[in-house]
């Protein structure tokens, strides 16, 4: 297997190599920070013009997903659109798509500080998702058994070459990589991030495998790690 | 055309004479275009004024007459000083400004309502006049160009980007006439054809190339050593030539290495001889009080990298010296020139190897400079994305017709066979993104109303200027001292990353401690109790050229090397008896295990850019074969790999079916595209420049450039920006045509040496930096291990 399966509260949880949960027990599948649009949002702003493919690059890797998966539920946990304007103008293949990942199934958007607001597609809108003891919601709180996005994690094992996007558990708290094509990373070391742990944290980093690693047994990549944000 | 009687009296006063090619740029003053090939110190610059000067002495003309350009800012303003003298000495009623990214706004703003007679400019503040929308005003009158070291700039996108500007200023000025000063080059004419107005043509004019320099290598009591580029043995000898002349420069061939040795020098240098140092990543007031000090006479050396490599005049320098090796024998005889600017005196130099392969290398150049042997490759058709960014400029000065552009842009060389078709892409490309998928009919940046193409939204301008240029600055950050305001110079963001307060790295020649970071740049203190971490600069690394190469393999021929000193020479003869010694029509391979790792050491000598692209076919082979390779590093003679699974036989990686077949497939994968990506983007506007000022704290909002050469890569393959990335590629960092030479000439005649221990040829390449990591089965093992590791260590093996 090439995905990563841990407890997390009274559940069991799968964190897939792609960067999706899957919640076997209740058949849920969540996936956060899509940003779909996000090229869009680009040109609109700033004038340059990205290759506009991310969008459909992101729904074929959640089709990809549900393919194997096949959810009753899928969770999208905030920031599924970069700004309400690009989810407005998604263009008829991608809207497509999308419908077609909805069907037969139930669709919730989670909001996010990028697209705060119902939105004109498929599926529910929710503030957050509370669910066998877990709350799923798109910036972390204070609440146990949490489950959120919003910060990108990355982390590179030490010695072992460039950051990938990782999942952030302490057991209490769980954070999501973002999923969309055309998102960067925060560094899971950053005090940001790590700040937000209390117990031992677990970086699961995606890719080929879903790969577990402690984040703090190792000195190096602590004080690479810290660099940014470092003050002492 | 005649010097006037007030220009000629004030010569004769001087006691100066015009030299013949000076009266021949004179009498073909009114060419449309002229080439001057002259000598470091042969009054190349005043050749190009005198025209100039004649013109303007009888005051009449009014607003610009002549744009000089030059490939550096403090050319620029070493000219300034050295015209404005005797123009003001003769009383001539002549203005002289320079204009460059050191010039203030006030300066810029009043200049362009009032432009000087002669202004003093850079190919990219030059571009950035093109694109005002007063342009045609203030460029009007305008009547000659002078293009200072046309050579430093003919074979790079800076030349490209600059010649298209001048496409730009001859249609706002038809009379403008063109003319290039050159050091001494091997293919003159591709020079010319490069300044000509097409269809004009350029006439060439040759100086008298003076007497050969006298150039040695310097002889040591020390040994260099096996590896390394410090050359930290040679200090005793290097201070000594230093006290025994007047002005020494020390080239170096990266910033790293002139701060290595100049932090050696220093310690060394018991006697307090006053030694500076000048290289493009110190801070502009530091390298300009060590300008300063040059020119007064008061520094005894400097220390410096290709930042000095141009004629700028640094009064009397008397020796050069060249550490490291040279790796090209133009380039190395263009810096010999700055050895004494006295016209008719031969120059002096010395090499200075830093490690035995580069004493071998050394000497090779020794040869290949007396007999007159320069090296140099075919120039390709004028980069695209350059060409874009040009449009994208154009844009910015006003509304344009295709057609216009198309016809001003064919007059230029590198452009002169631009079909219709390609300019419409590039044009698409600025306009909508050029992609299959037409996603941007709302937000086009370029508009067609009325037969005229307009930017969109015409705030986009302030953008567009900010990104003007075409040299790639790697993310640096500033470093300033804790507490104080002027930063001390830069260092790359990567190595940045890898400090931890308390440790102590090397700038400006002094050892520095890390104490933290503060709105974007590193604070240090000057308290160092730690041997300092070598700062890292990317600056460019030079390929070694084929002549040069193929000479140092036909020296490996010989039975014994009388011309080397004894040390290298038995050090060659350790790698016969030991191993092999690479030949130029076979290829030799050597096994061993370093470091826990099989390594396998590839001699191809095709030069570093077609090592490290060789680096990436055969890892690309290994991980198809099971090998698990994990990395390689390239120099210009070899490419060494380390893996996790011993090599049993390369030959089959030669296979020059397999290397070619897998070449299109791979190409699209490696980091080294993906980094000419980049590169590309950035110059073409795809890619917003990395600005220090724009950069945000909020760092998950940026994302890599590599995720969009992955998208385009997939989704929209054709795209023009990876044309331009796979053509810029092979002929650039990927080198293509240096493998298939070395392929050509060993013709699957692989040498396979399996050894207990490394070799003598291959231990530099354990110490080489620039390690590539390969992302396959290899470190997807080495991973799964580590955090299995990790997982144990921490006690959490059995969750």
């Amino acid at each position: 297997m090439n995905t990563h399966v841990f407890r997390f509260g009274e559940q069991v949880l799968t964190a897939l190599p792609s960067g999706a949960l899957w919640w076997g027990d209740r058949r849920l599948l969540c996936v956060s920070d899509l940003h779909l649009g996000k090229a869009d949002r680009i040109a609109r702003r700033t004038g340059r013009m990205l290759p506009p493919y991310e969008t459909r690059e992101t729904l074929a890797r959640l089709a990809a997903d549900i393919a194997l998966t096949d959810p009753a539920t899928v969770l999208c946990l905030g920031d599924s659109f970069d700004d309400l304007m690009a989810a407005d103008s998604l263009d008829v293949t991608d809207t497509a798509m999308l419908t077609s990942l909805q069907a037969g199934r139930r669709w919730l958007w989670a909001e996010g500080n990028h697209d705060p607001g119902p939105l004109a597609l498929g599926g529910t809108h929710v503030a957050q998702h509370d669910c066998g003891g877990l709350t799923f919601r798109h910036i972390a709180s204070a609440t146990p058994h949490e489950i959120s996005g919003h910060y990108h994690p990355k982390h590179a094992i030490p010695g072992t070459g460039t950051a990938r996007p990782c999942f952030l558990t302490d057991g209490n708290r769980l954070i999501l990589p973002a999923y969309g094509a055309y998102t960067g990373g925060l560094r899971a070391t950053d005090p940001v991030l790590s700040g937000l742990f209390t117990g031992r944290i677990l970086a699961i980093l995606t890719g080929r495998r879903a790969i577990c690693v402690p984040l703090t047994a190792s000195a190096p990549s602590v004080r690479a790690g810290r660099w940014p944000g470092s003050r002492r | 055309m005649e010097l006037p009687p007030v220009i000629a009296d004030w010569f004769a006063t001087q006691g100066w004479s015009v030299h013949p090619h000076q009266q021949a740029m004179l009498d073909r003053s009114d060419a449309p275009a002229l080439l001057l090939i002259a000598p470091t110190g042969g009054g190349k610059t005043l050749a190009g004024f005198l025209p100039t000067l004649a013109e303007l002495a009888d005051g009449t003309h009014q607003g610009l007459h002549t744009l000089y350009v030059s490939p550096l800012k403090a050319l620029a303003a070493d000219i300034k000083r050295n015209l404005t003298t005797p123009v003001a000495a003769m009383g001539l009623p002549i203005r002289i400004e320079d204009r460059t990214g050191d010039t203030s706004a006030t300066q810029k703003r009043r200049q362009r309502a009032d432009p000087p007679h002669i202004l003093l400019t850079t190919p990219e503040s030059l571009a950035l006049l093109v694109s005002y929308e007063d342009a045609p005003r203030m460029f009007a009158g305008v009547q000659r160009v002078i293009v200072d070291e046309i050579h430093a700039l003919a074979e790079s996108k800076r030349g490209d980007q600059l010649m298209l500007a001048l496409s730009r200023v001859q249609a706002m000025a038809p009379d403008l006439r063109r003319v290039g000063l050159s050091a001494t080059v091997e293919n003159p004419a591709r020079i010319a054809h490069g300044l000509a107005h097409h269809p004009y043509p350029c006439e060439i004019l040759f100086a008298d190339p003076g007497p050969d320099p006298d150039i040695a290598m310097l002889v040591t009591d020390e040994r260099p050593p096996w590896a390394g580029g410090g050359a930290k043995y040679a200090i005793p000898a290097v201070l000594e030539q230093v006290k025994q002349h007047n002005t020494t420069l020390i080239f170096h061939n990266t910033r790293a290495q002139a701060e290595i040795f100049f932090h050696n020098l220093w310690l060394a240098n018991d006697t307090d001889l006053p030694i500076g140092i000048h290289h493009g990543s110190l801070d502009r007031d530091q390298r300009q009080r060590v300008e300063a000090a040059m020119v007064a006479g008061s520094l005894r050396a400097i220390v410096c990298t290709g930042s000095l490599d141009l004629g700028i005049d640094w009064g009397d320098v008397d020796l050069v010296i060249q550490v490291g090796a040279p790796k090209n024998v133009k380039r190395l005889i263009q810096r010999i020139g700055r050895a004494n600017h006295r016209y008719n005196a031969p120059s002096k130099a010395l090499l200075v190897p830093a490690n035995r392969f580069e004493v071998v290398e050394c000497v090779a150049a020794l040869q290949a400079a007396r007999d007159h042997d320069l090296d140099g490759d075919p120039p390709g058709p004028g980069p695209r994305d350059v060409l874009c960014q040009h449009i994208l400029i154009r844009a910015c000065a006003g509304p344009f017709t295709a057609d216009d552009l198309f016809a001003e842009i064919r007059t230029v060389g590198a452009y002169s066979r631009l079909s219709r078709a390609d300019f419409d892409a590039c044009l698409d490309f600025c306009a909508t993104g050029g992609y299959a998928l037409r996603a941007y009919d709302r937000w086009k940046r370029l508009q067609l109303r009325d037969g005229l193409w307009h930017l969109r939204d015409p705030r986009a301008t302030r953008d567009l200027r900010m990104n003007i240029g075409t040299i790639q600055d790697t993310d640096t950050l500033k470093v300033r001292l804790k507490g104080g305001f002027k930063p001390l110079g830069e260092i790359e963001e990567a190595f940045a990353a890898t400090l931890t307060p308390g440790d102590t790295f090397l700038i400006g020649g002094e050892i520095v401690r890390y104490e933290s970071l503060r709105e974007m740049a590193v604070e240090v203190t000057r308290r160092a109790d730690k041997p300092p971490k070598i700062a890292t600069f990317m600056g460019t690394k030079f390929a070694t050229s084929t002549q040069l190469s193929q000479r140092v393999l036909r020296m490996f021929r010989q039975d014994d090397w009388p011309d080397l000193p004894a040390h290298t020479a038995e050090w060659l003869h350790l790698q016969r008896e030991m191993s092999k010694l690479p030949e130029a029509d076979r290829i030799l391979v050597e096994s061993f295990v370093y470091d826990g790792r099989h390594q396998t050491c590839f001699y191809g000598f095709a030069g570093r850019n077609a090592q490290q692209t060789l680096g990436l076919l055969l890892t690309k082979r290994m991980e198809e074969m099971g090998l698990d390779p994990l990395g390689f590093v390239a120099t210009d003679y070899a490419t060494l790999v380390w893996g996790l699974t011993p090599v049993a036989d390369p030959a089959p990686l030669f296979e020059d079916t397999a290397l070619h077949d897998g070449f299109a497939d791979w190409l699209a994968g490696n980091a080294v595209m993906k980094r000419t990506f980049r590169a590309s983007a950035t110059i073409a506007g795809l890619i917003q420049r990395n600005l220090p000022q724009a950069r945000t704290s909020g760092r998950q909002a940026t994302f890599s450039s590599d995720i969009l050469y992955d998208t385009l890569t997939k989704y929209d393959p054709d795209h023009l920006m990876l044309q331009v990335t796979r053509e810029e590629a092979l002929r650039g960092l990927v080198d293509f045509g240096r493998i298939e030479e070395m392929l050509d000439r060993t013709r699957g005649r692989v040498d396979h040496v399996i050894l207990p221990r490394v070799s003598p040829l291959a231990a530099p390449m354990l110490l080489e930096a620039g390690r590539i990591p390969i992302a396959g089965a290899g470190r997807e093992r080495l991973m799964e291990d580590a955090a299995t590791r990790l997982m144990t260590e921490a006690g959490l093996d059995t969750l």
